[in-house]
Protein backbone atom coordinates (compact mmCIF):
# COMPACT_ATOMS: atom_id res chain seq x y z
CA UNK A 1 0.00 0.00 0.00
CA UNK A 2 1.32 3.37 -1.01
CA UNK A 3 1.52 6.12 1.85
CA UNK A 4 -1.17 8.99 1.81
CA UNK A 5 0.88 12.59 -0.10
CA UNK A 6 0.17 15.45 -0.20
CA UNK A 7 1.66 18.87 -1.14
CA UNK A 8 2.87 21.72 1.16
CA UNK A 9 1.18 23.95 -1.62
CA UNK A 10 -1.33 24.12 -4.20
CA UNK A 11 0.02 24.75 -7.87
CA UNK A 12 -1.53 26.06 -10.37
CA UNK A 13 -1.63 26.57 -14.10
CA UNK A 14 -1.94 29.77 -15.51
CA UNK A 15 -0.87 29.52 -19.39
CA UNK A 16 0.33 26.89 -21.85
CA UNK A 17 1.78 26.76 -25.27
CA UNK A 18 2.20 24.42 -27.85
CA UNK A 19 4.23 24.78 -31.18
CA UNK A 20 2.70 22.94 -34.57
CA UNK A 21 3.76 18.81 -33.94
CA UNK A 22 5.15 17.70 -37.55
CA UNK A 23 7.98 17.04 -38.99
CA UNK A 24 10.01 20.23 -40.17
CA UNK A 25 13.39 20.33 -41.82
CA UNK A 26 13.12 24.31 -41.33
CA UNK A 27 12.38 24.34 -37.56
CA UNK A 28 15.30 23.35 -34.82
CA UNK A 29 14.51 23.18 -31.16
CA UNK A 30 14.94 26.79 -30.60
CA UNK A 31 12.69 27.86 -32.86
CA UNK A 32 9.77 25.17 -32.11
CA UNK A 33 10.29 26.12 -28.31
CA UNK A 34 9.90 29.38 -28.98
CA UNK A 35 6.72 28.93 -31.04
CA UNK A 36 5.49 27.38 -28.10
CA UNK A 37 6.81 29.75 -25.09
CA UNK A 38 5.09 32.85 -27.56
CA UNK A 39 1.77 30.99 -27.34
CA UNK A 40 1.96 30.45 -23.59
CA UNK A 41 2.43 34.16 -23.15
CA UNK A 42 -0.75 34.67 -24.86
CA UNK A 43 -2.54 32.37 -23.17
CA UNK A 44 -2.45 34.22 -19.96
CA UNK A 45 -5.43 35.91 -19.22
CA UNK A 46 -4.27 39.08 -17.27
CA UNK A 47 -0.49 38.56 -18.83
CA UNK A 48 2.16 37.85 -17.65
CA UNK A 49 5.91 39.43 -17.66
CA UNK A 50 8.60 36.94 -18.29
CA UNK A 51 10.86 38.56 -15.80
CA UNK A 52 8.90 36.95 -12.76
CA UNK A 53 10.10 33.33 -14.07
CA UNK A 54 11.92 31.51 -11.22
CA UNK A 55 13.13 29.11 -13.17
CA UNK A 56 12.49 26.64 -16.30
CA UNK A 57 12.66 22.62 -16.19
CA UNK A 58 13.05 21.27 -19.71
CA UNK A 59 12.24 17.79 -20.53
CA UNK A 60 14.41 16.44 -23.82
CA UNK A 61 15.45 12.68 -24.24
CA UNK A 62 16.43 12.37 -27.91
CA UNK A 63 18.76 15.61 -29.17
CA UNK A 64 21.86 14.56 -27.89
CA UNK A 65 22.38 11.42 -30.25
CA UNK A 66 19.96 13.07 -32.95
CA UNK A 67 21.75 16.48 -33.22
CA UNK A 68 24.57 15.75 -31.29
CA UNK A 69 23.86 18.94 -29.18
CA UNK A 70 23.23 17.76 -24.96
CA UNK A 71 22.29 20.27 -22.26
CA UNK A 72 19.47 21.68 -23.16
CA UNK A 73 18.25 23.35 -19.91
CA UNK A 74 20.57 27.25 -20.06
CA UNK A 75 20.18 26.55 -24.51
CA UNK A 76 16.63 27.52 -24.29
CA UNK A 77 16.85 29.79 -20.79
CA UNK A 78 19.01 31.70 -22.84
CA UNK A 79 16.38 31.92 -26.23
CA UNK A 80 13.78 33.09 -24.08
CA UNK A 81 15.72 35.76 -21.68
CA UNK A 82 15.90 33.87 -18.38
CA UNK A 83 19.75 33.58 -17.61
CA UNK A 84 21.11 33.65 -15.38
CA UNK A 85 18.21 31.83 -13.74
CA UNK A 86 18.44 28.19 -13.34
CA UNK A 87 17.39 25.45 -15.91
CA UNK A 88 17.20 21.89 -15.37
CA UNK A 89 16.67 19.00 -17.62
CA UNK A 90 14.76 16.12 -17.04
CA UNK A 91 15.08 12.98 -19.04
CA UNK A 92 12.71 9.78 -18.65
CA UNK A 93 12.47 9.01 -22.49
CA UNK A 94 9.20 9.73 -23.59
CA UNK A 95 7.74 11.32 -20.47
CA UNK A 96 10.83 13.12 -20.05
CA UNK A 97 8.67 16.73 -19.90
CA UNK A 98 6.42 15.00 -17.78
CA UNK A 99 9.20 14.72 -15.00
CA UNK A 100 10.09 18.71 -15.88
CA UNK A 101 6.22 19.25 -14.68
CA UNK A 102 7.05 17.18 -11.61
CA UNK A 103 9.89 19.17 -10.48
CA UNK A 104 8.39 22.52 -11.25
CA UNK A 105 5.54 21.24 -9.00
CA UNK A 106 7.56 20.32 -6.08
CA UNK A 107 9.80 23.37 -6.81
CA UNK A 108 6.58 25.47 -6.01
CA UNK A 109 4.75 23.52 -3.56
CA UNK A 110 8.35 23.20 -1.05
CA UNK A 111 8.04 27.83 -1.04
CA UNK A 112 11.13 27.55 -3.05
CA UNK A 113 9.67 29.13 -6.48
CA UNK A 114 6.37 31.42 -6.90
CA UNK A 115 6.18 30.75 -10.48
CA UNK A 116 8.31 28.12 -13.03
CA UNK A 117 8.49 26.98 -16.49
CA UNK A 118 7.95 23.82 -17.60
CA UNK A 119 8.34 22.10 -20.69
CA UNK A 120 10.12 19.82 -23.77
CA UNK A 121 11.03 20.08 -27.13
CA UNK A 122 12.09 16.96 -29.30
CA UNK A 123 14.02 17.28 -32.96
CA UNK A 124 13.48 14.19 -34.51
CA UNK A 125 12.89 14.24 -38.42
CA UNK A 126 16.18 15.08 -39.54
CA UNK A 127 17.06 11.54 -39.19
CA UNK A 128 15.83 8.42 -41.34
CA UNK A 129 12.95 5.93 -40.07
CA UNK A 130 15.94 3.47 -39.12
CA UNK A 131 17.93 5.74 -37.00
CA UNK A 132 15.14 6.93 -35.44
CA UNK A 133 14.07 3.48 -34.38
CA UNK A 134 17.99 2.78 -33.00
CA UNK A 135 18.04 5.95 -31.16
CA UNK A 136 14.73 5.25 -29.36
CA UNK A 137 15.50 1.69 -28.83
CA UNK A 138 17.56 3.86 -26.11
CA UNK A 139 15.00 3.57 -23.91
CA UNK A 140 14.00 -0.10 -23.80
CA UNK A 141 15.90 -2.01 -21.46
CA UNK A 142 19.81 -3.56 -22.57
CA UNK A 143 17.97 -6.96 -22.65
CA UNK A 144 15.44 -6.02 -25.27
CA UNK A 145 17.79 -4.11 -27.33
CA UNK A 146 19.84 -7.01 -27.75
CA UNK A 147 16.78 -9.42 -28.20
CA UNK A 148 16.54 -6.82 -31.18
CA UNK A 149 13.03 -5.45 -29.96
CA UNK A 150 12.36 -2.58 -31.17
CA UNK A 151 9.69 0.42 -29.75
CA UNK A 152 7.23 -1.38 -32.07
CA UNK A 153 8.35 -5.04 -31.27
CA UNK A 154 7.71 -4.65 -27.32
CA UNK A 155 4.63 -3.21 -28.04
CA UNK A 156 3.25 -5.82 -31.05
CA UNK A 157 4.63 -8.42 -27.85
CA UNK A 158 2.80 -6.65 -25.45
CA UNK A 159 -0.24 -7.39 -27.92
CA UNK A 160 0.14 -10.89 -28.24
CA UNK A 161 -0.20 -11.37 -24.89
CA UNK A 162 -3.47 -8.99 -24.40
CA UNK A 163 -5.06 -10.47 -27.44
CA UNK A 164 -3.86 -14.27 -25.95
CA UNK A 165 -5.52 -13.38 -22.31
CA UNK A 166 -8.06 -11.37 -23.15
CA UNK A 167 -9.54 -12.49 -26.49
CA UNK A 168 -8.84 -9.14 -28.46
CA UNK A 169 -7.71 -8.97 -31.90
CA UNK A 170 -6.11 -6.54 -34.29
CA UNK A 171 -9.67 -5.60 -35.24
CA UNK A 172 -10.08 -3.87 -31.65
CA UNK A 173 -6.98 -2.35 -32.33
CA UNK A 174 -8.44 -0.61 -35.91
CA UNK A 175 -11.42 0.97 -33.23
CA UNK A 176 -8.45 2.97 -31.40
CA UNK A 177 -7.00 4.28 -34.75
CA UNK A 178 -10.52 5.45 -36.38
CA UNK A 179 -11.34 7.49 -33.29
CA UNK A 180 -7.63 9.04 -32.85
CA UNK A 181 -8.05 10.16 -36.81
CA UNK A 182 -11.79 11.91 -36.25
CA UNK A 183 -10.23 13.37 -33.38
CA UNK A 184 -7.28 14.75 -34.73
CA UNK A 185 -9.41 16.08 -37.41
CA UNK A 186 -10.36 18.39 -35.41
CA UNK A 187 -7.37 19.54 -34.43
CA UNK A 188 -5.47 22.38 -36.29
CA UNK A 189 -2.37 21.58 -34.80
CA UNK A 190 -2.07 17.89 -35.38
CA UNK A 191 0.71 16.27 -37.09
CA UNK A 192 -2.01 14.36 -39.00
CA UNK A 193 -5.12 16.31 -38.73
CA UNK A 194 -7.34 13.91 -40.83
CA UNK A 195 -9.54 11.35 -40.74
CA UNK A 196 -8.99 7.97 -41.89
CA UNK A 197 -12.52 8.46 -44.38
CA UNK A 198 -10.16 11.34 -45.36
CA UNK A 199 -7.18 9.25 -46.34
CA UNK A 200 -9.40 7.04 -48.05
CA UNK A 201 -11.24 10.16 -50.25
CA UNK A 202 -7.89 11.45 -50.95
CA UNK A 203 -6.14 8.00 -52.45
CA UNK A 204 -9.37 7.29 -54.33
CA UNK A 205 -9.11 10.99 -55.87
CA UNK A 206 -5.40 10.69 -56.70
CA UNK A 207 -6.00 6.87 -58.41
CA UNK A 208 -8.93 8.20 -60.18
CA UNK A 209 -6.57 11.96 -61.41
CA UNK A 210 -3.62 9.17 -62.43
CA UNK A 211 -5.90 6.79 -64.42
CA UNK A 212 -4.80 4.20 -61.64
CA UNK A 213 -7.14 0.89 -60.64
CA UNK A 214 -9.36 3.10 -57.68
CA UNK A 215 -9.17 1.02 -54.68
CA UNK A 216 -12.58 -0.51 -53.53
CA UNK A 217 -12.26 0.13 -49.86
CA UNK A 218 -16.25 0.02 -48.02
CA UNK A 219 -15.15 0.77 -44.74
CA UNK A 220 -12.29 2.06 -42.63
CA UNK A 221 -11.53 -1.05 -41.22
CA UNK A 222 -11.06 -2.60 -44.95
CA UNK A 223 -8.81 0.19 -45.23
CA UNK A 224 -6.55 -0.70 -42.62
CA UNK A 225 -6.41 -4.22 -43.68
CA UNK A 226 -5.17 -3.37 -46.78
CA UNK A 227 -1.37 -3.94 -46.48
CA UNK A 228 -0.40 -2.30 -49.31
CA UNK A 229 -1.49 1.30 -47.27
CA UNK A 230 -0.80 -0.26 -43.89
CA UNK A 231 1.81 -2.21 -43.66
CA UNK A 232 3.30 -4.24 -40.53
CA UNK A 233 5.89 -2.56 -38.89
CA UNK A 234 5.96 -4.92 -35.79
CA UNK A 235 3.35 -6.96 -35.74
CA UNK A 236 0.56 -6.89 -35.03
CA UNK A 237 1.26 -2.95 -35.12
CA UNK A 238 0.74 -1.80 -38.32
CA UNK A 239 1.68 1.67 -40.13
CA UNK A 240 -1.46 2.86 -38.46
CA UNK A 241 -1.00 1.56 -34.96
CA UNK A 242 1.85 4.13 -34.59
CA UNK A 243 2.82 6.81 -33.90
CA UNK A 244 5.01 8.88 -36.12
CA UNK A 245 8.34 10.88 -35.68
CA UNK A 246 7.41 13.96 -34.66
CA UNK A 247 9.15 17.43 -34.34
CA UNK A 248 7.72 19.95 -31.77
CA UNK A 249 7.41 21.47 -28.29
CA UNK A 250 5.38 22.70 -25.53
CA UNK A 251 5.36 24.46 -21.82
CA UNK A 252 3.26 25.18 -19.43
CA UNK A 253 3.26 27.80 -16.79
CA UNK A 254 3.10 27.00 -12.98
CA UNK A 255 2.48 29.36 -10.20
CA UNK A 256 1.75 29.24 -6.39
CA UNK A 257 -1.99 28.91 -6.02
CA UNK A 258 -2.68 31.60 -3.67
CA UNK A 259 -1.29 33.60 -6.69
CA UNK A 260 -2.94 32.05 -9.68
CA UNK A 261 -6.22 34.44 -9.65
CA UNK A 262 -3.65 37.26 -10.60
CA UNK A 263 -3.02 36.35 -13.46
CA UNK A 264 -6.55 34.59 -14.98
CA UNK A 265 -10.12 33.57 -13.15
CA UNK A 266 -9.78 30.42 -14.91
CA UNK A 267 -6.70 28.49 -13.69
CA UNK A 268 -6.30 24.69 -13.58
CA UNK A 269 -5.55 23.47 -10.38
CA UNK A 270 -2.86 20.53 -10.12
CA UNK A 271 -4.74 18.51 -7.82
CA UNK A 272 -3.55 15.13 -8.21
CA UNK A 273 0.43 14.01 -9.65
CA UNK A 274 2.09 10.66 -9.58
CA UNK A 275 4.92 8.53 -11.11
CA UNK A 276 6.05 5.08 -11.19
CA UNK A 277 8.42 2.60 -12.35
CA UNK A 278 8.34 -0.07 -14.25
CA UNK A 279 10.51 -3.72 -15.48
CA UNK A 280 11.40 -5.22 -18.47
CA UNK A 281 9.60 -7.52 -20.42
CA UNK A 282 11.14 -10.44 -19.17
CA UNK A 283 10.90 -9.64 -15.21
CA UNK A 284 7.15 -9.06 -15.81
CA UNK A 285 4.27 -11.40 -14.22
CA UNK A 286 1.87 -10.45 -17.01
CA UNK A 287 2.65 -8.42 -19.98
CA UNK A 288 -0.65 -7.31 -20.44
CA UNK A 289 -0.65 -4.21 -17.78
CA UNK A 290 1.52 -1.43 -17.01
CA UNK A 291 3.08 -2.26 -12.70
CA UNK A 292 4.36 2.30 -12.80
CA UNK A 293 1.17 3.08 -14.82
CA UNK A 294 -0.76 1.53 -11.66
CA UNK A 295 1.36 2.95 -9.03
CA UNK A 296 1.44 6.45 -10.29
CA UNK A 297 -2.83 6.80 -10.83
CA UNK A 298 -2.62 5.14 -6.93
CA UNK A 299 -0.58 8.29 -6.01
CA UNK A 300 -2.61 10.88 -8.17
CA UNK A 301 -5.73 9.18 -7.31
CA UNK A 302 -4.30 8.96 -3.22
CA UNK A 303 -3.27 12.60 -3.63
CA UNK A 304 -6.29 14.68 -4.68
CA UNK A 305 -9.10 12.24 -2.88
CA UNK A 306 -10.67 11.81 -6.13
CA UNK A 307 -11.72 8.27 -7.84
CA UNK A 308 -11.02 6.99 -11.85
CA UNK A 309 -14.61 7.81 -12.00
CA UNK A 310 -14.34 11.43 -11.58
CA UNK A 311 -11.84 11.78 -13.94
CA UNK A 312 -14.10 13.04 -16.93
CA UNK A 313 -11.65 13.32 -20.07
CA UNK A 314 -8.12 11.99 -20.41
CA UNK A 315 -4.88 11.87 -22.72
CA UNK A 316 -3.36 9.21 -22.55
CA UNK A 317 -0.18 7.91 -24.07
CA UNK A 318 -0.95 5.69 -26.74
CA UNK A 319 2.41 5.36 -28.64
CA UNK A 320 0.76 2.47 -29.94
CA UNK A 321 -2.71 1.10 -30.50
CA UNK A 322 -2.50 -1.31 -27.87
CA UNK A 323 -1.17 1.12 -25.44
CA UNK A 324 -4.76 2.90 -25.19
CA UNK A 325 -6.23 0.03 -24.52
CA UNK A 326 -4.12 -1.13 -21.89
CA UNK A 327 -3.74 2.74 -19.97
CA UNK A 328 -7.59 2.59 -20.08
CA UNK A 329 -7.41 -0.22 -17.62
CA UNK A 330 -4.74 0.52 -15.51
CA UNK A 331 -6.04 3.94 -14.81
CA UNK A 332 -8.78 2.23 -13.54
CA UNK A 333 -11.29 4.08 -16.15
CA UNK A 334 -12.36 -0.11 -17.31
CA UNK A 335 -11.82 -3.21 -16.32
CA UNK A 336 -8.88 -5.39 -17.17
CA UNK A 337 -9.30 -6.95 -19.96
CA UNK A 338 -12.71 -4.38 -20.91
CA UNK A 339 -10.64 -1.91 -22.03
CA UNK A 340 -10.61 -3.16 -25.85
CA UNK A 341 -14.48 -3.41 -25.82
CA UNK A 342 -15.26 0.27 -24.36
CA UNK A 343 -13.47 1.29 -27.16
CA UNK A 344 -15.57 -0.82 -29.54
CA UNK A 345 -18.68 0.60 -27.98
CA UNK A 346 -18.04 4.11 -28.46
CA UNK A 347 -17.26 5.02 -25.04
CA UNK A 348 -14.06 6.90 -25.51
CA UNK A 349 -15.06 9.13 -28.82
CA UNK A 350 -15.34 12.81 -27.94
CA UNK A 351 -19.18 12.32 -27.38
CA UNK A 352 -18.66 9.13 -25.26
CA UNK A 353 -19.23 8.86 -21.43
CA UNK A 354 -15.47 8.77 -21.14
CA UNK A 355 -13.76 11.15 -23.79
CA UNK A 356 -9.97 10.03 -24.58
CA UNK A 357 -7.11 11.41 -26.56
CA UNK A 358 -9.58 14.04 -27.51
CA UNK A 359 -6.27 15.55 -29.14
CA UNK A 360 -5.56 12.88 -31.76
CA UNK A 361 -3.90 11.87 -29.29
CA UNK A 362 0.14 10.38 -29.82
CA UNK A 363 -1.29 8.73 -33.21
CA UNK A 364 -2.28 11.83 -35.53
CA UNK A 365 -1.50 14.85 -33.03
CA UNK A 366 2.47 13.81 -33.20
CA UNK A 367 4.92 12.23 -30.25
CA UNK A 368 8.04 14.74 -30.40
CA UNK A 369 8.84 12.64 -27.53
CA UNK A 370 10.40 15.34 -24.66
CA UNK A 371 7.38 17.73 -25.44
CA UNK A 372 4.88 15.00 -25.16
CA UNK A 373 3.97 15.07 -21.72
CA UNK A 374 3.19 18.66 -20.94
CA UNK A 375 1.53 18.87 -24.79
CA UNK A 376 -1.00 16.61 -23.22
CA UNK A 377 -1.18 19.14 -20.18
CA UNK A 378 -1.98 21.49 -23.38
CA UNK A 379 -5.20 19.59 -24.32
CA UNK A 380 -6.58 18.81 -21.25
CA UNK A 381 -6.31 23.21 -20.49
CA UNK A 382 -8.25 23.45 -23.76
CA UNK A 383 -11.26 21.18 -22.93
CA UNK A 384 -11.77 22.00 -19.29
CA UNK A 385 -11.19 25.97 -20.48
CA UNK A 386 -14.08 25.41 -23.25
CA UNK A 387 -11.66 26.76 -25.77
CA UNK A 388 -11.43 22.98 -27.37
CA UNK A 389 -13.48 24.70 -30.29
CA UNK A 390 -14.54 21.98 -33.11
CA UNK A 391 -13.49 18.99 -30.73
CA UNK A 392 -14.75 20.40 -27.23
CA UNK A 393 -16.32 17.55 -25.61
CA UNK A 394 -20.25 17.72 -24.81
CA UNK A 395 -19.76 17.17 -21.18
CA UNK A 396 -21.82 19.10 -18.99
CA UNK A 397 -20.10 20.77 -16.09
CA UNK A 398 -16.06 19.47 -17.19
CA UNK A 399 -14.08 20.14 -14.47
CA UNK A 400 -11.79 17.50 -14.20
CA UNK A 401 -9.50 16.59 -16.55
CA UNK A 402 -6.19 14.43 -16.47
CA UNK A 403 -3.06 13.06 -18.60
CA UNK A 404 -0.93 9.74 -18.20
CA UNK A 405 2.57 10.08 -20.17
CA UNK A 406 5.40 6.75 -20.66
CA UNK A 407 8.40 6.75 -21.34
CA UNK A 408 10.54 4.08 -22.62
CA UNK A 409 8.77 0.43 -22.90
CA UNK A 410 6.82 1.48 -19.67
CA UNK A 411 10.04 2.52 -17.52
CA UNK A 412 8.57 5.73 -16.69
CA UNK A 413 5.14 6.37 -15.82
CA UNK A 414 3.27 9.44 -15.29
CA UNK A 415 -0.28 10.29 -14.08
CA UNK A 416 -1.59 14.18 -13.44
CA UNK A 417 -5.14 14.99 -13.03
CA UNK A 418 -6.39 18.75 -13.55
CA UNK A 419 -9.23 20.46 -11.73
CA UNK A 420 -11.22 23.92 -12.46
CA UNK A 421 -12.99 25.46 -9.92
CA UNK B 1 37.29 -21.95 -10.01
CA UNK B 2 36.89 -18.65 -10.53
CA UNK B 3 33.39 -17.07 -9.62
CA UNK B 4 32.51 -14.58 -12.23
CA UNK B 5 30.65 -11.17 -10.75
CA UNK B 6 27.31 -11.55 -11.15
CA UNK B 7 26.77 -8.75 -13.75
CA UNK B 8 25.54 -8.13 -17.27
CA UNK B 9 29.34 -8.94 -18.41
CA UNK B 10 29.79 -12.34 -16.73
CA UNK B 11 26.17 -13.20 -18.77
CA UNK B 12 27.09 -12.27 -21.84
CA UNK B 13 30.84 -13.60 -21.31
CA UNK B 14 28.64 -17.23 -20.87
CA UNK B 15 25.97 -16.77 -23.71
CA UNK B 16 29.62 -16.91 -25.85
CA UNK B 17 30.42 -19.97 -24.13
CA UNK B 18 26.92 -21.42 -25.19
CA UNK B 19 25.39 -21.31 -22.01
CA UNK B 20 22.46 -19.25 -20.44
CA UNK B 21 23.26 -18.75 -16.74
CA UNK B 22 21.49 -17.15 -13.73
CA UNK B 23 22.03 -16.33 -10.02
CA UNK B 24 20.68 -17.56 -7.01
CA UNK B 25 20.32 -15.87 -3.93
CA UNK B 26 21.99 -18.49 -0.92
CA UNK B 27 19.74 -16.81 1.45
CA UNK B 28 16.70 -17.13 0.52
CA UNK B 29 16.90 -18.97 -2.85
CA UNK B 30 15.11 -16.38 -5.72
CA UNK B 31 16.77 -17.31 -9.05
CA UNK B 32 17.38 -14.40 -11.47
CA UNK B 33 18.21 -14.31 -15.05
CA UNK B 34 19.47 -12.43 -16.31
CA UNK B 35 21.85 -11.83 -13.30
CA UNK B 36 21.29 -9.98 -10.11
CA UNK B 37 23.81 -8.67 -7.68
CA UNK B 38 21.35 -7.94 -5.27
CA UNK B 39 18.68 -10.21 -4.02
CA UNK B 40 15.24 -7.58 -4.88
CA UNK B 41 13.58 -10.22 -2.62
CA UNK B 42 16.05 -10.81 0.90
CA UNK B 43 18.83 -7.61 -0.38
CA UNK B 44 21.25 -10.97 0.46
CA UNK B 45 23.68 -10.57 -1.98
CA UNK B 46 25.55 -14.11 -1.44
CA UNK B 47 24.69 -15.74 -5.14
CA UNK B 48 25.92 -18.57 -7.16
CA UNK B 49 25.52 -19.43 -10.62
CA UNK B 50 23.36 -21.95 -12.06
CA UNK B 51 22.79 -23.09 -15.65
CA UNK B 52 19.62 -22.49 -17.42
CA UNK B 53 18.62 -26.39 -19.07
CA UNK B 54 17.33 -24.14 -21.59
CA UNK B 55 13.85 -25.26 -22.29
CA UNK B 56 10.80 -23.19 -22.67
CA UNK B 57 7.75 -21.92 -24.12
CA UNK B 58 6.77 -18.56 -26.26
CA UNK B 59 4.55 -16.10 -23.73
CA UNK B 60 4.71 -13.41 -26.58
CA UNK B 61 6.23 -12.34 -30.19
CA UNK B 62 6.15 -9.82 -32.67
CA UNK B 63 7.28 -9.89 -36.24
CA UNK B 64 9.52 -6.89 -36.60
CA UNK B 65 9.70 -5.24 -40.24
CA UNK B 66 12.03 -2.30 -39.50
CA UNK B 67 14.57 -3.52 -37.01
CA UNK B 68 17.86 -1.23 -36.50
CA UNK B 69 21.05 -1.64 -39.07
CA UNK B 70 22.36 -4.33 -37.13
CA UNK B 71 19.41 -6.72 -38.03
CA UNK B 72 19.13 -4.95 -41.39
CA UNK B 73 22.97 -6.20 -42.39
CA UNK B 74 21.71 -9.64 -41.40
CA UNK B 75 19.30 -9.49 -44.39
CA UNK B 76 15.97 -8.66 -42.63
CA UNK B 77 13.52 -6.43 -43.93
CA UNK B 78 9.89 -5.04 -44.74
CA UNK B 79 10.30 -8.82 -47.05
CA UNK B 80 11.91 -10.61 -44.54
CA UNK B 81 10.60 -9.73 -41.03
CA UNK B 82 12.31 -11.68 -38.52
CA UNK B 83 10.86 -12.65 -34.55
CA UNK B 84 11.74 -11.92 -31.19
CA UNK B 85 9.95 -12.61 -28.14
CA UNK B 86 9.14 -13.18 -24.62
CA UNK B 87 10.09 -17.02 -23.22
CA UNK B 88 9.10 -18.53 -20.25
CA UNK B 89 11.51 -21.16 -18.94
CA UNK B 90 10.96 -24.74 -17.48
CA UNK B 91 12.51 -23.02 -14.58
CA UNK B 92 9.73 -20.72 -14.03
CA UNK B 93 11.74 -17.50 -15.07
CA UNK B 94 11.35 -15.31 -18.56
CA UNK B 95 14.11 -14.15 -20.95
CA UNK B 96 13.46 -11.98 -23.99
CA UNK B 97 15.54 -13.62 -27.33
CA UNK B 98 15.27 -13.56 -30.63
CA UNK B 99 13.03 -16.67 -32.31
CA UNK B 100 14.29 -18.88 -34.76
CA UNK B 101 13.29 -21.40 -37.53
CA UNK B 102 10.23 -19.77 -37.79
CA UNK B 103 8.77 -17.50 -40.93
CA UNK B 104 8.45 -14.04 -39.41
CA UNK B 105 6.30 -13.05 -42.89
CA UNK B 106 3.58 -15.80 -41.59
CA UNK B 107 2.49 -14.35 -38.19
CA UNK B 108 -0.87 -15.69 -37.76
CA UNK B 109 0.68 -19.00 -37.84
CA UNK B 110 2.92 -18.46 -35.05
CA UNK B 111 1.49 -19.74 -31.65
CA UNK B 112 1.66 -18.17 -27.84
CA UNK B 113 2.85 -21.70 -25.84
CA UNK B 114 4.66 -23.32 -28.56
CA UNK B 115 7.47 -25.01 -26.83
CA UNK B 116 11.10 -23.74 -27.43
CA UNK B 117 14.72 -24.75 -26.90
CA UNK B 118 17.96 -22.33 -26.44
CA UNK B 119 20.32 -21.80 -29.61
CA UNK B 120 23.02 -19.53 -29.58
CA UNK B 121 23.99 -16.85 -32.01
CA UNK B 122 27.44 -15.87 -32.45
CA UNK B 123 27.88 -12.85 -34.42
CA UNK B 124 30.78 -10.65 -35.75
CA UNK B 125 34.82 -11.44 -35.17
CA UNK B 126 37.81 -11.15 -33.28
CA UNK B 127 36.73 -8.04 -30.93
CA UNK B 128 33.22 -7.53 -32.31
CA UNK B 129 32.10 -10.90 -31.18
CA UNK B 130 28.27 -10.99 -29.95
CA UNK B 131 26.51 -13.67 -28.97
CA UNK B 132 22.83 -13.94 -29.28
CA UNK B 133 20.25 -15.51 -26.94
CA UNK B 134 17.84 -16.98 -29.31
CA UNK B 135 15.18 -19.81 -29.11
CA UNK B 136 14.19 -22.19 -31.85
CA UNK B 137 10.83 -24.25 -31.74
CA UNK B 138 11.38 -28.20 -30.38
ZN1 LIG C 1 17.35 -13.57 -1.42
Amino acid sequence: MQKQRKLKRGVAMVGVGMSKFGMFKDKDSKYLFAEAFNEMLSTVDKGVDPEDIDALYLGNFTNDFFIHQGHWGPIIADLIGLTPKPATRTEGACASSALAFREGIFAIASGFYDMVLVGGVEEMSKRSTEEVTQGLAMAAIPYEVKAAFTFPGVFGATATAYFAKYGANREHLMNVTIKSHNNARLNPKAQFNVSIRDIMDQRIERAKHKGEPVPAWRDEKEFLRDAGVNPVVAWPMHLYDCCPISDGASCVLLVAEERAKNFTDTPLYVVGIGQGSGKGLHAKEDLTYFEATRYAAQEAYGLSGLKPEDVQIAEVHDCFSIAEIIHIEDLGFFKPGEGYRAVEEGLTRLDGSKPINTSGGLKCKGHPVGATGTGQLVEIWKQLRGEAGERQVPIKDLRIGAAHNLGGTGGTCTFTILERR
Amino acid sequence: MEVRPFNDISYERFLSEEKLMGSRCWKCGAFFVPPRCICIECYGTEMEWVEIKGKGKLVAFTCIAIGPPSMIKEGYDRKHPYVSGVVELEEGVRVVARIEGIDGSKPETIKIGIPLKVEFLHRGEGQDLTTFLAFRPL
